[in-house]
């Protein structure tokens, strides 16, 4: 057990300050995969993969294997499988998702059932326990968190290519195939890597709600890649400090202070999503606007 | 026209066109479609491939593009199987509404510099070539004052021109518009027929414009091609104004007449 650094209240302990670090981690590459997935008009896909994941906690706390590995098993495999029946056009992009959402969450409700029932562990994974994170689990997350980021960087051009507008980038030689894949492998490492933090069921909303409040402010993709992941950072640094200040579930508090950010962010800029001006006459309300630096 | 010849022992055929499609045919369903047609674009050639709706129009530049096989005949693009290019980027394509999302803004340089990706690899840092063809690939299409600007809050015209920009960004051979005009400003149309004439006269670019909007380029085509499952006209546009086919005056004749084909 490392020793605690000093910080100030509330994140003076160990306990506090593992979840600090892995949950850091999350708000950072969660909202960047939610950059491309909102762009690729898969927002939902987080959840669809969350559910798989949790079909292989059951797996694993049917084997008595460390969830998380049969859960990134599991999650890859589901992830893959969803984009290989949206690629084919065996089934439309949100109905792949039902496929695999719906048969993940049966098998994962059977699984843990056999494993003993909705014990705590089971339930950590539901709903996320960041505060109980150990030091192993704080390293697999940020391991998992560092190979996710560095390959968005190296990827992102061409996965900015292929979610913008796929059958161009077919013609222009670009290996869309590739893309898609690798894009549904980051995803379904990410989800495994955050189920701890904020949980299984509300993983997606770290990754899109972030970017639909970077949307509203960003003039760019790059901007509202940026912009998501400091509201991601920042939500999740308050929502552990409010939950231990006032002994709330840290997941749903970080979680809800995305969605608190999007409130404030969409009545500030007067914009609904889309872009599209509500009432006000252009000129009234000036947008907050980002300086774009050369991507 | 098409200049043939045998390259010499080799038994491979060798064609000086950029594309070449001979004695197509292709059928939905045994519904035909394309019957036997044949098209070429030679470098520096600037065709504009015209039909009324359901002339094939769409299934022949998915033919061309390597997307169908046709049922019988052989397309050609740069003497290779359009479905397996060694460069897929020496074809520049303007598909007709691009299917691009507008959840998160992306700005024009953004979707230019996607242009560049295939023919100077995804994977490698850009370079000061890169940044200097999608400069180039803006101006051409009169959009540098507006390159950090999010495509969404532009108009179609703008919208469309960065569209182009961006299949000029790869510094193309051959460059396929599906439709790219339809319902566009004036401005864009002039700005879009300055672009296409500065790739076919000064990179020797060869160009296939599928349009019924052909008054802003009506000077500038070297052939027409009229198609309604077979080519019922291939030559220069004079001869089909001789016809009394109006492809600039009356912006409405070609249309007319396209349909009355029909």
């Amino acid at each position: 057990m490392i020793a605690a650094a000093p910080l100030p209240y509330p994140f003076e302990f160990a306990f506090m300050q593992r979840a600090l670090v892995a949950g850091v981690a999350v708000g950072v590459f969660a909202p960047m995969i939610g950059t491309f997935l909102v762009q690729k008009r898969m927002s939902l896909m987080g959840d669809g993969i969350g559910h798989i994941a949790w079909a292989g906690v059951g797996a694993g706390l049917v084997a008595s294997v460390w969830p998380i590995w049969t859960a990134l098993a599991f999650a890859v495999a589901g992830s893959l499988g969803i984009e290989w029946l949206r690629s084919r056009r065996k089934a439309s992009g949100d109905l792949a998702l039902a496929l695999f959402f719906y048969s993940g969450i049966a098998a994962g409700v059977v699984l843990v059932s056999l494993a003993g029932g909705m014990n705590t562990k089971a339930l950590t994974y539901l709903f996320g326990q960041p505060l109980t994170v150990a030091d192993h689990e704080v390293v697999a997350i940020v391991a998992m968190g560092a190979a996710i980021v560095v390959a968005m960087l190296v990827l992102r051009r061409l996965l900015f290519a292929v979610v913008t507008d796929e059958d161009w980038s077919r013609v222009a030689g670009l290996p869309v195939g590739l893309a898609n894949s690798v894009l549904a492998v980051i995803v379904a490492v990410a989800v495994v890597a955050a189920m701890q933090i904020v949980g299984i069921l509300l993983i997606a909303a770290m990754m899109v709600l972030p970017v639909a409040s970077a949307q509203l402010v960003a003039r760019s993709f790059q901007g509202t890649m940026r912009w998501a992941v400091a509201i991601g950072v920042a939500s999740v640094i308050a929502g552990l400090a409010l939950s231990r200040v006032w002994n709330l579930a840290p997941g749903g508090t970080i979680v809800l202070l995305t969605a608190a950010v999007f409130v404030v962010v969409a009545v500030a800029t007067r914009r609904v999503p889309h872009g599209v001006p509500l009432s006000a006459p252009s000129g009234q309300v000036e947008p907050v606007r980002e300086e774009v630096a050369e991507p | 026209m098409a200049v043939r010849e045998e390259r010499a022992g080799a038994g491979v055929e060798w064609t000086a066109d950029l594309l070449a499609a001979d004695g197509i045919t292709f059928a939905y369903d045994h519904d035909p479609v394309l019957d036997d047609v044949s098209i070429s674009v030679a470098p520096g050639e600037f065709v504009a491939l015209v039909g009324p709706n359901g002339s094939g129009k769409s299934t022949l530049l998915k033919v061309v593009l390597g997307a169908l096989e046709p049922a019988a005949g052989r397309v050609r693009v740069f003497g290779e199987d359009p479905a397996n290019l060694r460069h897929p980027w020496r074809v520049g394509y303007v598909p007709q509404r691009p299917s691009m999302g507008s959840e998160v803004p992306a700005t024009v340089e953004e979707i230019v510099a996607a242009g560049r990706l295939a023919r100077s690899g995804w994977w490698r840092p850009r370079t000061s070539s890169d940044r200097e063809a999608v400069h180039h690939a803006l101006e051409s299409v009169g959009l540098e004052g507006l390159a950090r600007k999010p495509v969404n809050q532009l108009s179609g015209g703008q919208q469309q021109r960065a569209f182009i920009a961006r299949a000029f960004a790869s510094e193309p051979s051959l460059l396929i518009l599906d439709e790219p005009i339809a319902g566009v400003d004036a401005e864009s149309q002039r700005r879009f027929r300055d672009a296409l004439v500065h790739l076919v006269n000064e990179h020797g670019a060869g160009v296939l414009l599928v349009s019924h909007e052909l008054s802003a380029v009506a000077q500038d085509l070297d052939r027409v091609i009229v198609l309604k499952q077979r080519v019922l006209f291939d030559g220069p546009p004079a001869d089909l104004t001789a016809g009394g086919v109006s492809l600039g005056v009356h912006r409405e004749d070609l249309p007319l007449w396209l349909e009355g084909l029909g």
